[in-house]
């Protein structure tokens, strides 16, 4: 027994299934009002105040929906592979709950980025797709999404699918960077980063603050609908739990 | 507000693309509710039949 013991209780308490549940309950608010104002005060910054593009004119506002929907994409997929990994080594099935509650939300913000992007591409490359090392490696992102719920799905045995499930989000771990990278990487006909650059954003004041608030808005967005999902998973693995009872009270 | 909505031509594909953002954000709003509610529900009928049954596989 150390000074540590008020941290480890509070690690314990918050790992505790009817703790958590409760938690995740009372967090929804606060995340899903900001996500919305933070949405809506982004879609209107790019939609009006944000100028026209020199080069792209109008046709570069679809990036205030493709680049925070690419952002969720990957955030979605590092959090869903970090719960398996937690999940896995040390057991802990509210690590494998998160990891069940992030994929399907990752998955249709994946289908989002793909979608923007496509409709993005038609006027400014042309093409609806084409197989450049960007778009591929966004489109087997999804794939890994949907595989990893396929998965899920196939086992009756929710402790197995949680596990097998668990190694195929790790072993998809290796597409994030490939996705970040690709277009340093390979010549692609995708732009690159403005954002995350060497020298700051190239980008004016304007144009910028619509999409790091619409990132913010989408990261809160994210948080919102884990915690209602995972609350939905918990109650799915909790099934025989005592506790269950003084929901029922509540 | 038609100049607004043309937006110079590019109306389509902007629309459809927030539009298509908007429905996916709608959708799992929708969806996660929905889990939430159906485990919750499910929960409930298991408690009082007393937990006697074990012949829900989860359906997950």
């Amino acid at each position: 027994m150390g000074k540590d013991v008020g941290t480890w209780t509070w690690f314990h308490k918050l790992a505790s299934p009817p703790h958590f549940y409760r938690i995740a309950g009372r967090m929804i608010p606060w995340f899903a009002v900001p996500a919305a104002i933070l949405i809506v005060a982004s879609t209107y910054g790019g939609l009006v105040m944000a100028p026209a593009d020199y080069q792209q004119k109008d046709a570069f506002r679809i990036i205030y929906v493709h680049v925070p929907a690419a952002w969720l994409s990957l955030m979605c997929y590092m959090t869903m592979a970090s719960a398996a990994a937690v999940g896995l080594i040390w057991r802990i099935k509210l690590a494998h709950a998160l990891a069940a509650a992030s994929a399907p939300i990752g998955a249709s913000f994946t289908l989002v980025t793909l979608v923007a992007g496509s409709l993005w591409g038609k006027p400014m490359w042309g093409t609806w797709w084409t197989w450049d090392a960007r778009l591929t490696s966004e489109l087997i992102l999804l794939f890994l999404y949907l595989g990893y719920m396929a998965l899920r799905s196939a086992f009756d045995d929710l402790t197995r699918a949680d596990r097998a499930s668990a190694v195929l989000a790790l072993v998809g771990v290796v597409n994030v960077p490939i996705i970040h990278f690709s277009v340093v990487w390979w010549n692609s006909l995708h732009q690159g980063s403005t954002v995350l650059r060497k020298g700051g954003p190239a980008m004016p004041a304007e144009m910028l603050w619509p999409l790091l608030v619409g990132a913010l808005g989408y990261t809160f967005l994210y948080a919102a609908l884990a915690c209602i999902r995972v609350r939905g998973e918990v109650l799915i693995r909790e099934r025989n739990a005592s506790w269950l009872k003084e929901l029922e009270a509540a | 507000m038609e100049h607004f909505l043309s937006m110079g031509g590019y109306g389509p594909y902007i629309w459809s693309a927030y539009g298509f953002g908007a429905v996916v954000a709608l959708w799992n709003i929708w969806s996660a509710l929905h889990l939430q509610r159906e485990a919750l529900e499910r929960a409930r009928r298991r408690l009082a039949m007393g937990r006697s049954e074990e012949n829900d596989h989860g359906t997950r």
